[in-house]
């Protein structure tokens, strides 16, 4: 029998109001004029004061927008954006902080609220739990805080606003930024490279392993605003670092679009941990409202011996068109994906990844577990590809699909490309729902049907959490239990 | 937004022209929707890699030409272009022999046949408005395919096969195409084959032709296999090496209906093998397996779509690629499950083993998935014979070249050794050993 | 019979033999022991001729001939039989096939005349009831679903039917229980004869209770380091190997 009856009834009546960062901030912000045209595109490097060149990447790329076409292939049906009805730029109106105590203390109430520790004293005397984490908090479109700059810089490490960076370190960003997604690549990264407005950037010099885990958290507050943040990682030769990205957005009627690229770079040796949980706004139970996620992430296994390992929980947006992928260029570099992507109620989930092997001896895991409920559709989607010169590569592939109540659909497009007798790739994928043996195992012990459910959903997930950070792995599974609530305890 | 059309290529224009001459000799047009699937064809022509269906398989860029409708063969060309039996030949069977896409009824033998089968020729069928010809195309989605429906427009002949209810003949039923000639050609048959409840029918399909010669074949068979029955099914393609082959199995299953199905492929320069299963009745089973061996040059494309619309469906698909030298195997593969196929348990599986280092495989193998109480899965793998495996026979004496041929063997054997018929599955591991033999 | 001489090997710049030197005599059942990681298995492979490993200096001669410029087929037919610690599982391979296969390769390899049909099962059936293995077990897969003494079973009865002039058992012992190990040893036990010899590498003494060698070797950081007979095995059961590990990074 399916998932008895009454879970199913249950998942169908949750009232997915009941998101709780769903609250809004009332601050005075400055906007550019709603719709996009080069004028806006002018207005938003002029508010950064931006060099010459930089303006110029962002025109070429709008000109070039505007002869591309949204994609269609994935999986997902919407309204179609309109991109004249949306504003690109809103920032705080008060001028950008220097210190903690002139952020507006709207905002800061706001990420307190969130569970954001931007007071980085709270951590250093002791009050906060102890492990440090270094955070940049987007608002809409600008960096509003990045702490703990100063240790940070000790180590080498720059880790600023993009729209500083620009400013501060122009050879780095000129030479990084677009070389990982190139400002043609798609609709939506080039959208991006238009009109991006902040975001987080890294650079670790060689041989440092950074400090403390870096991290991003991502507020949509006002209404009728797009976001596009840009982020650039870049670790030097033989160097580390731990990046985590969380996000949320106020509830509304009206769906918001957001549209991030992020790149990484890895040399000779570094190593990039690149954990997401995503929880933005998911819209209500009838699918009204709700994040429209359409992200370009991809790593660029740049040296040899490199590593980039991206972790995503995805819980939140209506609509999520997401690939965090590798390009394994160095010789012995690997790629790694491991996903999280639960949708209930309305959501429509289309993620997975692609794994480029060109380099000799590269090597790619990529385990995907998916979670569809309510009446939502969840797709694992994903490329591995390896190239005549990728002699010896590896891929070891495993999606698993788990289906709660009947009203839902999961659906798995895997592309398997092997141009290379030495490469060995080997793929598996499982659609299943819950074992009735497993529950009711669990039930004879004494559990609820609920308790039951979230035991077995966590061991389900086990494999990728385990790859998150600790917090983030608690934070993780919460965030589950709540997507899934009225199936799960 | 205004859409920029494809320049239509010469090919497309060529197929055009040669629909439009051949209208008036085609036999009662309404009965098959020849006329809707030629506009079918105009609208989307040829599809290219844009298509996703036809992503590895580019038959825009891969057919240049158009080649015109074979003419019928004489008696003595037919004769002499089925002389060598091989194969399924040599098998004890009732016979339909088709030269050029043309049933040959003196080379042709049903006298085997028990009464409860009929086979009726499909141009007397089309003339007579049979009413089982409304049975083509039991799958929706064959329909909408650009292959299935160039194979209707210029459908030139083929053979209705009817069991009647409880029929259950011994002998299996060997459909020959045999091709022959010097000028490039192409063929358009198609065979309908209708089981009652409770029926059996083993058939047996071969196609072989030439090498050098151009030509392209595009054969389709529908099939409905009634309730309880159980239709089992074998094909090889030993086209030629310049052949560009194209074919269709579209079968819709009834309740507790069982399907088994094998192609094994070592012909033709470029060819793609369609199976399409509308799984519309309760509890059944089916069982679709492909061995493709390719050398320099050839592309051998398996494409599988199993819709599971009931409960209770088994579904068991096994495709196995063995590519030697600079070839490509594609494998699409996808299994649906409708909301009402509670219970189904589908598992789909494609390997490849890649014997050098110019050979490529694509793979991709899909779920789609509306129930939730069912077991689904897919796999695939790619990669080299196995060193360690190697080193143990080697250990055992075995020089490497055989070493290689045994897990050869044992590789293509997982997707033969399903088959019922003894006969066809020696056959089949023939085929086998004459492509490893050849190669050396 | 075998004669290794100044033995090199190194896989991924790992050096594991360093200059072993090693003679087994017509007719001699050679025992190694040694602890784990001092070569052992290296050893067996490199005999056999297992591709990964590079040999960089030295000769392995079998009856005056240099083994190492040999396949590892060539090495089969010339008589060389490793009884693989872990025998492979090949899926879609039936075990009379393999069988008969590897009988007639390594004839044709040596000019002789393929086995009839009706000999080779004589030959197989034969075999198998002295290793009390089931018939059944061999219309099979060559050892899929068997189990670990199956395996070991299976091994030794492919080493009564070849024939070989020098048999290697790598670990045989290991997975065995005493019913088994037994069985295996009274398998190996009857192939004892003038013209062929064995190399039994083990940790433990007990299979040398039953396959008793002629000689002892210890082997220690890729090196044979103490030879002696017999009792040397029962002296190491007591006193262990510590003292052949000195100088090992703790």
């Amino acid at each position: 029998m399916p998932a008895v009856q009454e879970t199913i009834d249950r998942v169908r009546s949750i009232d997915l109001d009941q998101y709780k960062y769903g609250f809004e901030t009332t601050i005075e912000m400055e906007k550019s004029e709603k719709g996009i045209s080069e004028d806006v595109v002018r207005f938003i490097s002029a508010k950064k004061n931006e060099p010459e060149w930089l303006l110029e990447w962002r025109l070429d790329a709008y000109r070039r927008w505007l002869t591309m076409k949204e994609p269609e292939w994935a999986r997902v049906s919407y309204d179609k954006v309109d991109y004249n009805d949306i504003y690109y730029y809103a920032a705080p109106k008060r001028p950008a902080a220097m210190s903690l105590d002139e952020i507006d203390p709207e905002i800061l109430k706001t990420y307190e609220k969130l569970g954001i520790p931007l007071r980085e004293v709270e951590v250093l005397e002791g009050i906060a739990p102890e492990r440090r984490v270094a955070v940049d908090a987007v608002f809409d479109s600008v960096s509003v805080a990045t702490t703990f700059k100063k240790e940070l810089e000790k180590a080498g490490v720059i880790f600023m606003p993009i729209s500083e960076a620009v400013r501060e370190h122009p050879e780095l960003v000129k030479k990084y930024l677009c070389s990982v997604v190139p400002a043609t690549d798609n609709f939506f990264a080039t959208l991006n490279t238009a009109v991006f407005s902040d975001g987080s950037f890294v650079y670790i010099p060689p041989g440092v392993r950074c400090p403390m885990e870096l991290s991003t958290y991502f507020r949509i507050n006002e209404r009728d605003t797009g976001q596009f943040e840009r982020t650039l990682i870049i670790a030097d030769k033989g160097s580390y670092v731990s990046y985590l990205e969380g996000c949320t957005a106020p509830k509304r009627d009206d769906n918001q679009l957001h549209a991030a690229v992020v790149e990484l770079v890895a040399l000779d040796d570094a190593e990039i941990k690149y954990s997401t949980v995503q929880n933005w706004y998911p819209g209500d139970n009838d699918g009204k409202g709700g994040i429209y996620n359409f992200v370009t992430k991809r790593g660029d296994c740049r040296g040899d011996r490199s590593k980039i390992s991206w972790t995503q929980v995805e819980t939140g947006s209506a609509i999520t068109w997401k690939y965090p992928s590798c390009i394994l260029r160095g010789d012995d570099s690997r790629g790694e994906f491991y996903s999280i992507a639960v949708s209930n109620g309305m959501q429509q989930v289309d993620s997975g990844t692609k794994m480029i092997h060109l380099g000799k001896n590269t090597t790619s895991r990529i385990i995907s577990k998916g979670i569809s409920a309510g009446r939502s559709q969840n797709t694992y989607r994903g490329l591995v590809s390896a190239h005549k010169k990728a002699k010896g590569a590896r891929n070891f592939t495993n999606c698993d699909s788990l289906l709660i109540g009947d009203q839902c659909g999961a659906h798995t497009v895997p592309y398997i490309e092997s141009k290379n007798a030495s490469a060995v790739f080997e793929h598996e994928a499982t659609t299943s729902k819950i074992s009735e043996d497993q529950k009711f195992y669990c039930l004879q012990r004494g559990l609820s049907e609920e308790e039951a459910t979230a035991l077995i959903v966590n061991g389900f997930v086990r494999d990728v959490l385990q790859q998150l950070p600790m917090e983030f792995a608690v934070e993780a599974q919460k965030l589950i239990s709540i997507s899934l609530e009225g199936s799960v305890g | 937004m205004a859409e920029v059309k494809n320049l239509r290529t010469g090919a497309e224009t060529g197929l055009s022209a040669l629909f439009e001459s051949g209208r008036k000799s085609f036999a009662a047009e309404e009965a098959i929707g020849r006329e809707e699937a030629f506009k079918f064809f105009e609208a989307t022509g040829l599809p290219s890699r844009r298509v996703e269906a036809f992503k590895y398989t580019d038959l825009r860029a891969a057919i240049t030409d158009a080649a015109p409708p074979a003419e019928a063969p004489s008696a003595e060309a037919a004769r002499t272009a089925v002389a060598v039996a091989k194969g399924f030949a040599t098998i004890e069977a009732a016979r339909l022999t088709f030269v050029n896409g043309h049933l040959v009824r003196a080379l042709s033998d049903l006298s085997g046949l028990p009464e409860g089968v009929t086979v009726t020729p499909i141009n007397d069928a089309m003339g007579k408005g049979d009413a089982r010809l409304k049975r083509l195309a039991p799958v929706e989605q064959a329909r909408e395919n650009a292959i299935y429906q160039l194979n209707t427009a210029f459908l030139a002949d083929g053979v209705l096969i009817g069991v009647t209810a409880g029929a259950k003949p011994d002998l299996p039923l060997h459909m020959r195409f045999v091709n022959t000639g010097s000028e490039p050609f192409s063929t358009a048959t198609r065979v309908l084959v209708d089981l009652a409840d409770g029926a059996e029918l083993s058939v047996l399909e071969s196609h072989e032709g030439p090498d050098g010669l151009t030509y392209q074949p595009n054969d389709a068979l529908d099939v409905h296999i009634g309730k309880g029955s159980v239709f089992r099914h074998s094909r090889t393609n030993t086209e030629g090496s310049a052949a560009v082959a194209l074919s269709t199995i579209s079968v819709k299953l009834d309740d507790e209906a069982e399907l088994e199905t094998v192609a094994v492929v070592t012909g033709a320069v470029l060819s793609r093998h369609q199976i399409f299963l509308n799984i519309a009745g309760e509890n059944t089973k089916v069982v679709v397996n492909g061995a493709a061996m390719l050398r320099d040059g050839q592309l051998a494309d398996s494409t599988l779509l199993a819709d599971h619309a009931a409960v209770g469906g088994v579904g068991r698909e096994q495709f196995k690629t063995v590519i030697d030298g600079n070839a490509t195997g594609v494998f699409q593969g996808k299994i649906i499950v409708r909301q009402a196929a509670q219970q189904t348990d589908g598992k789909m599986k494609s390997d490849c083993l890649l014997l050098t280092d110019e050979g490529q495989m694509m793979n991709k193998p899909e779920l789609e998935i509306f129930a939730d109480d069912v077991a689904c899965g897919h796999g695939a793998t790619c990669g080299a014979p196995d060193e360690d495996l190697l080193f143990y026979l080697m250990a055992r004496g075995l020089p490497r070249p055989l070493a290689q041929s045994l897990l050869v063997q044992a590789f293509l054997g997982e997707a033969i050794e399903t088959v019922t018929h003894e006969g066809a599955r020696e056959a089949l591991i023939g085929e086998i050993d004459a492509w490893l033999h050849a190669r050396g | 019979m075998l004669e290794i001489k100044n033995l090199v090997v190194q896989i991924e710049d790992n050096r594991i033999l360093n200059g072993l030197n090693l003679t087994v005599k017509d007719g001699e059942v050679a025992a190694i022991m040694g602890p784990n990681g001092s070569g052992k298995s290296t050893l067996s492979y490199v005999i056999a001729g297992k591709e990964d490993y590079e040999v960089l200096e030295g000769e392995i001669l079998l009856d005056g001939q240099n083994v190492l410029e040999m396949a590892p087929d060539e090495r089969a037919a010339a008589g060389v039989f490793l009884a693989f610690q872990y025998p492979l599982e090949i899926p879609g391979v039936g075990t009379m096939t393999f069988l008969k296969a590897c009988l007639n390769a390594q004839r044709k390899a040596r000019g002789e005349a393929e086995l009839s049909t009706p000999d080779f099962i004589r030959a197989v059936n034969g075999a198998a009831d002295k290793l009390e293995i089931n018939k059944e077990m061999l219309k099979r897969a060559l050892n899929v679903g068997f189990s670990g003494g199956e395996k070991k079973r299976m091994e030794i009865l492919q080493m009564a039917l070849l024939q070989p002039k020098f048999c290697v058992l790598d670990e045989t012992d290991s997975g065995l229980d005493i019913d088994a190990l037994r069985i295996v040893s009274e398998g190996v036990n009857a192939l004892r004869a003038e013209g062929r010899s064995f190399l039994v590498i083990t940790h433990y003494q007990r299979l040398l209770n039953h396959i008793v060698p002629d000689v002892v070797h210890v082997m220690s950081k890729g090196q044979i380091v103490k030879s002696g007979g017999k009792e040397l095995a029962l002296e190491l059961e007591a006193s262990g190997y510590a003292e052949y590990r000195t100088g090992e990074a703790a």
